[in-house]
């Protein structure tokens, strides 16, 4: 356990913590404005990955393969919010869990179907790649230094978006009372499309960075959205600064756990207990947090909805 | 009259107990299952009677969930978990070579009902999202517990050593006997749910679902109910998956995947909530359905996925909520009963005339190509003017009907 290989590890956390964020954010704004449980916020993240390997194989280069498959997600995301999302808001939570689901298995096959089981690669950039030394004999990647950059402007340019321009105004104030907003004669459907094409990018966005670094596969979105949704849980759902600090926890905790709890459980227990005993519970560390966090403050750290 | 506030609201009138007409079906429904491996003695016997299994299996869990979703309003997105924890249970027990019922049973239940009490102590105190959030992440903790229980296969699952024994004797392992096990279990489940969500408990639960704070001031508190609902899902939803560990001799932490844990919640919404038939019709049509589209292509998910959208956009009461519309629109079947005879009516006319114009010209038709051509168009003309009436007599009475619903989905679509 050498510190080091402790700070490797909690760069590596801020970075999966940042991508957590990314697919986080925009699952919380679907979820707190419009009370809408999006499964296949996940599987939008996995289309991100796969049209940024798509787009590279047209274009051959990196940033605009990002950029296409930017614009990509979003117009997906419209489209679903067109097609199925719209007719959804306001009913019952269990038909939102029933068409997303459907969604899921439709886009985790179609991708299949499209693309094949096999997973994908894309290269990293020639701009990005290398490392940099961080310590002594201790070098780290660009591309993932690229990641947390890109994740730390794009959380900033949010909360700036979401605290200081009109619209955003309009997003906390239906994350807090939808039915008031609406009232005042703002277009809510309409707040609702922009916000969920929003969302959708974002979490495209984040499968066009993870792209690179790992193999692009069916089904790689559902981990991550199982993710996402304990991270909007602990951050209380409809809130971007909970979302913000429950995904960097989530994300440094669920990958310092997964790299040293064996170790630390290694000093009160035999080793071969500490070795049947840690990975399962560096596994549901986070999870633990989550039900600790809801056992102690039922609707999570920073709840957005005002209430009753 | 004393006695009658202990009456209960969702039983038959008393005196000879009439079936009302959900437990006629779901009556029909248990026989058309107990029916079955007389069907699969002709046919592929084995297969069928293990897909049986599944069905009957699968409905037991769905009822359990039913228990919460329907009666109490707790959308459990981590039931799935109850399944594998049974079966793991009973697994490990008959690993250290306890495999027979009188331990194996009671273990696969106690150990699902202690998870339940467990992970419900805090999980019932939050509320509609929460809950389906901080389910799903119980569920993940058992998948991942499952996942490293080295010396029980981990990822890779446990495989029995044997199936329950009853007595010492490996009763179960007749395929038939284990069939109408399963079932009989299925008819218990149903009955025990049944009496439960029209029992005082179940009233206060489904209040509590109506109108917690209500209830809250007349002086009930919704923990201990919502809780001991819970517990009680839980547990019955382990002995599903004890029955599921047996029939495949085998569990692995699949049986608990998020993914499993949606399916359940599918089966209950495609049956439709509020009945009890419903759920157990919902497991019947997702399995079958599942089944058939394998068949037909690997990419099934691709056909099952956006006809789970059709489904959530315009039928949400489920298959449940179909039954009821149709039975509330009795015209329907009237209006066909009227008609159908009436269709039946022409086209025998129709096949009378064809006939008799045949035998009055059909050998001169024969001899005279030329004039057989015209007179055959002639005739053909003839024969059809009586079906076109026919049909558009037909069409004139079935019309309003599919007209109405097509207008009424479109308008309901766009207004939307």
């Amino acid at each position: 356990m050498s510190a080091s290989l402790f700070v490797v590890q909690l760069f590596n956390g801020l970075q999966l913590g940042l991508l957590l964020f990314l697919v986080a954010a925009g699952l919380t704004l679907v979820f707190g404005v419009m009370d809408f449980i999006n499964l296949a916020h996940g599987v939008q993240y996995m289309l991100g990955a796969y049209l940024a390997v798509m787009a590279y194989g047209f274009t051959g280069n990196f940033f605009l393969s990002v950029l296409l498959a930017l614009l990509a997600s979003l117009l997906f995301g419209l489209v679903l919010e067109l097609l199925v999302f719209r007719h959804l808001y306001g009913r019952d939570h269990l038909e939102q869990v029933l068409a997303t689901f459907g969604i899921i298995m439709l886009l985790n096959q179609g991708v299949k179907l499209l693309w094949g089981a096999a997973p994908l690669n894309m290269p990293i950039p020639d701009l990005l790649s290398g490392s940099v030394p961080l310590l002594e004999g201790l070098r780290y990647p660009v591309y993932r230094f690229a990641i947390i950059g890109a994740g730390v402007l794009v959380a900033a340019g949010l909360y700036l978006f979401v605290t200081s321009t009109r619209v955003g105004m309009l997003v906390r104030a239906g994350a807090t009372n939808a039915a008031m907003v609406s009232a005042l004669g703002v277009d809510i459907k309409r707040l609702f499309t922009v916000v969920f094409g929003f969302g959708a990018m974002l979490a495209g966005f984040a499968g066009v960075m993870v792209a690179p670094i790992l193999s692009v596969e069916p089904g790689m979105g559902d981990q991550i959205l199982i993710l996402a949704f304990v991270v909007i849980v602990i951050g209380g759902i409809g809130s971007i600064r909970g979302a913000f600090l429950a995904a960097v926890l989530v994300g440094v905790i669920d990958t310092l756990g997964r790299s040293f709890t064996t170790d630390v459980l290694r000093f009160f227990l035999s080793p071969t207990t500490a070795r049947v005993i840690g990975p399962a519970l560096a596994s549901m560390s986070i999870y633990l947090l989550m039900a600790v966090v809801l056992a102690i403050r039922p609707a999570g750290l920073f709840p957005a909805k005002g209430r009753a | 009259m004393p006695g009658a506030r202990r009456g209960n609201p969702v039983a038959a009138p008393s005196g000879p107990r009439a079936l009302s007409f959900d437990q006629r079906l779901a009556a029909g429904l248990f026989v058309l299952l107990a029916l079955l491996p007389l069907l699969s003695r002709g046919i592929a016997s084995s297969y069928l009677l293990l897909v049986g299994e599944r069905l009957v299996i699968f409905a037991i869990a769905a009822l359990s969930l039913e228990l919460l979703i329907g009666a109490g309003g707790l959308v459990s997105f981590g039931h799935a978990a109850f399944l594998g924890i049974g079966a793991y249970a009973a697994g490990i027990v008959a690993s250290h070579g306890h495999g027979s019922l009188a331990i194996a049973l009671p273990a696969a239940l106690a150990a699902s009902a202690a998870f339940a009490l467990m992970t419900g102590a805090i999980a019932v105190r939050t509320r509609g999202v929460y809950f389906i959030m901080i389910t799903l992440a119980f569920a993940q903790m058992a998948f991942f517990i499952a996942t490293s229980l080295a010396p029980y296969g981990g990822d890779d699952g446990l495989t029995w050593p044997t199936r329950t024994q009853v007595l010492g004797r490996p009763i179960l392992k007749d395929q038939l006997t284990f069939f109408y096990v399963c079932l009989t279990l299925l008819i218990a489940t149903y009955l025990g749910v049944g009496r439960l969500i029209a029992s005082r408990f179940g009233r206060v639960l489904r209040g509590l679902k109506d109108n917690e704070t209500r209830m809250q001031a007349i002086g009930f508190r919704p923990y201990f109910y919502r809780l001991t609902a819970y517990v009680i899902a839980g547990t019955l939803c382990g002995l599903a998956g004890f029955l599921l560990g047996n029939q495949a001799e085998f569990v692995s932490p699949a049986y608990m995947h998020w993914q499993r844990s949606g399916e359940l919640i599918i089966m209950v919404l495609l049956g439709g909530t509020g009945t009890l038939y419903g759920p157990m019709l919902g497991a019947l049509a997702l399995l079958l359905l599942e089944e058939a589209l394998s068949r037909l292509t690997e990419h099934w998910k691709v056909m099952l996925g956006p006809a789970l959208v059709l489904i959530a956009l315009f039928a949400s009461g489920g298959i449940a909520g179909a039954i009821a519309a149709w039975r509330r629109r009795r015209r329907t079947p009237a209006r066909l009963a009227h008609t159908l005879p009436r269709v039946a009516r022409h086209l025998f006319g129709v096949g009378l005339k064809a006939s008799r114009c045949w035998r009055r010209e059909g050998r001169r038709l024969l001899l005279r190509p030329a004039h057989r051509l015209r007179r055959g168009a002639q005739a053909a003309r003839a024969a059809c003017e009586p079906a076109k009436t026919a049909l558009g007599r037909a069409l004139e009475a079935l019309p309003p009907l599919a007209e109405r619903a097509v207008k009424t989905t479109v308008v309901r679509w766009w207004r939307r």
